[in-house]
């Protein structure tokens, strides 16, 4: 049975790998600073979504993002990696989204992308760290969901059959298509990209990418020929979306404050490493019966 | 109407530790709030044997469903429960754990509400928010507090227009205190089927493991833990004898973990587990903020570190210039000669 893969995809700071210059003086994220990337769990995603497709023939795999022109580097790296094709929500009103706002852009995506079997993600961006939108698609579009897979088993004949990750252990559940998967960075690693599909998609771009080189866009004929190496870019109005539930003013949640962390430094004591040292220290836990 | 309600999560038919914690914590914010806290239970052949884990922590309501399929969780059941119930009671704030059960519920029914959800909070107050914007004012809001940007900030967060507002916490966060152990709170035993469609039991979990965690990390009094600077897998060795003769337990940076020196398990920190222990020995650990936003409520907080300049020694109470592979045998020593 031929599927219809949708994986939805982030393209997120680098925020495992900070460095002194990633917060600004005012204590604002400095984001020029941090490298921008395909989230790792999302990655874990796509392979799950690969691996469907490798096991169903006939099946697409469609990589679904939402964010700036320069996001569609995510579709192209899916695309590098056995994507089929990709999509690109962009539009002004979709900023300052919160979770909510997020969901509802994607799932209007979703609905009109339609007759999804697999819409599969990563269990949650390392910019936020919530594993939200997930869940907040599938109930929007009324859908059941696996969160936290591990492994898709197997999916035959409108079946899925999942081992997840649950707290202190495992589960495997049974669910029917079509579903909303969010997938755990404990499952298999995404392969590489190939480099035929490099060489197949490297030009591959959204129009807002393109816009800008105008005339300079480099090879511009063959965009012409080779419809595939335009992505699809939507805005709100493309995806028929309500401008009043996107962006911002579709946000319930508004950040009232950030802070820096400061940690409230403490009158510390400072000993060496001497016996006499370590033994006062170790004589001092005891007599306060702290240890022992 | 307008109760701070908790949902509580379990295992067969215990109450989930994090659950305590928030009904505690939700006590508090209704006291503040002046309204009651309620909470909703639901599983299988629970009826009777929840009731007494529930209510001490001053529940003034608590709503059992009890039904085939409802135990083991499964999302679209507990999703319905949740939003019908929610409809008719209609609560200002909702907490949930942020374990992996609350992170697939919370979001579901925060988007069938149109609600904001704040995952994974550190701290939850009740304070005033100011719209300059908009030019409102409004009082008595759930500040929800979370490290955000890897740990990197901390962003206080507030949903002034929609209702519930809801947070999820994870376990070892907020401290769990029996109020009143005969707390005079009302059961209600609802009707499932009027809550639950029969089409929501459409996942079926087929094989489940759940084992007991290997550590005590969350309940240890005392804690060893080490960082990168242990240098290897065989560096940890000297922390465990040094737990096995102060009967504590270890603990890792994540630094440690993601180097092969331990377990992932053992991991303390925001992505890891959240402990307060009498005593924290921290071995080799520089302190990355998201490491010490997992520890830093610790009693007495011991560094040994070789660095002078590590972080983590600005919180510490007792910072030990040196380097652990001298001054842990001396740790070890001194207490084999001198307890009991």
């Amino acid at each position: 049975m031929s599927l219809k893969i949708v994986v939805l995809a982030k393209q997120v700071p680098d925020t495992r790998n900070v460095g002194k210059d990633a917060m600004t003086p005012e204590g604002t994220v400095n984001r020029a600073a941090l490298p921008a990337i395909f989230n790792p769990e999302d990655l874990n995603a796509l392979e799950q979504a690969l691996r469907l497709k490798d096991q169903n023939p006939g099946s697409t795999v469609g990589i679904l993002t939402m964010g700036p022109p320069r996001a569609a580097e995510i579709i192209r790296e899916g695309l590098y990696r056995g994507a089929d094709t990709g999509w690109l929500l962009t539009d002004r009103l979709f900023a300052g989204a919160d979770t909510l706002a997020t969901s509802y852009a994607i799932s209007t995506a979703i609905k009109k992308i339609g007759d999804c079997d697999v819409i599969i993600g990563g269990r949650q961006a390392i910019d936020g760290d919530t594993a939200q939108v997930g869940p907040q698609v599938a109930e929007k579009l009324g859908l059941s969901q696996i969160t936290y897979a591990e492994e898709i088993l197997s999916c035959e004949n409108g079946k899925i059959v999942v081992r997840r990750h649950i707290d202190g252990g495992v589960e495997t559940v049974e669910a029917q298509l079509p579903i909303v998967i969010t997938v755990n960075g404990s499952a298999a690693p995404c392969r590489p990209r190939n480099v035929k599909n490099v060489m197949k998609y490297k030009r591959a771009m959204v129009p807002m990418e393109m816009e800008p080189m105008g005339e300079n866009l480099p090879y511009k004929d063959i965009y012409a020929k080779k419809l595939y190496l335009t992505l699809n870019q939507w805005s709100v109005a493309d995806v028929n979306g309500d401008p009043q539930q996107c962006g911002l003013s579709g946000s319930p949640t508004k950040v009232k404050a950030v802070q820096n962390i400061v940690f409230q430094a403490k009158e510390s004591k400072t000993l060496t490493s001497s016996d006499a040292d370590v033994d006062d220290l170790m004589k001092e836990l005891l007599a306060n019966k702290i240890i022992g | 109407m307008n109760n701070v309600f908790v949902y509580c999560e379990i295992e067969g038919t215990i109450v989930a530790e994090v659950s305590q914690e928030l009904l505690t914590k939700g006590r508090k914010l209704a006291n503040k709030l002046g309204v009651q806290l309620e909470a909703v239970v639901a599983g299988t052949g629970i009826t009777d044997k929840v009731q007494q884990q529930i209510i001490p922590y001053g529940v003034d309501k608590l709503y059992i469903f009890d039904a085939e399929g409802l135990f083991p969780y499964t999302s679209k059941p507990h999703t319905s429960i949740l939003v019908n119930i929610f409809k008719e009671e209609k609560p200002q704030i909702c907490l949930m754990g942020a374990t992996v059960i609350g992170r697939d519920l919370g979001p579901r029914v925060s988007s069938s509400l149109k609600s904001g959800l704040t995952a994974d909070c550190t701290q939850l107050e009740i304070g005033e928010h100011d719209d300059k914007k908009l030019g409102k004012h409004y009082d008595n809001l759930l500040y929800q507090i979370r490290p955000a940007f890897g740990g990197n900030i901390v962003a206080t967060i507030v949903n002034p227009e929609h209702r519930p507002q809801m947070a999820t916490v994870r376990e070892g966060v907020m401290k769990k205190e029996i109020l009143d152990a005969n707390y005079n709170g009302e059961t209600i035993i609802a009707d499932v089927a009027k809550y639950v469609p029969e089409t929501d039991y459409v996942v079926k979990v087929i094989d489940r493991h759940v084992e007991k965690a290997k550590n005590n990390l969350k309940g240890s009094p005392i804690i060893i833990a080490g960082g990168y600077g242990m240098g290897s897998k065989q560096g940890f060795d000297m922390l465990y004898k040094l737990a096995k003769e102060l009967h504590g337990e270890v603990g890792a940076s994540r630094a440690a973990v993601d180097a092969g020196f331990c377990d992932h398990d053992m991991q303390i920190g925001q992505t890891g587990v959240t402990v307060r222990p009498k005593v924290y020995i921290a071995c080799g650990i520089s302190g990355q903020i998201q490491h010490i936003a997992g520890m830093k409520e610790s009693g007495i907080i011991i560094s040994v570190n070789a660095d002078p300049n590590a972080p983590i020694n600005t919180i510490a109470d007792y910072v030990i210039n040196g380097p652990v592979e001298v001054v842990i045998p001396k740790m070890i020593k001194y207490y084999k000669e001198n307890s009991k």
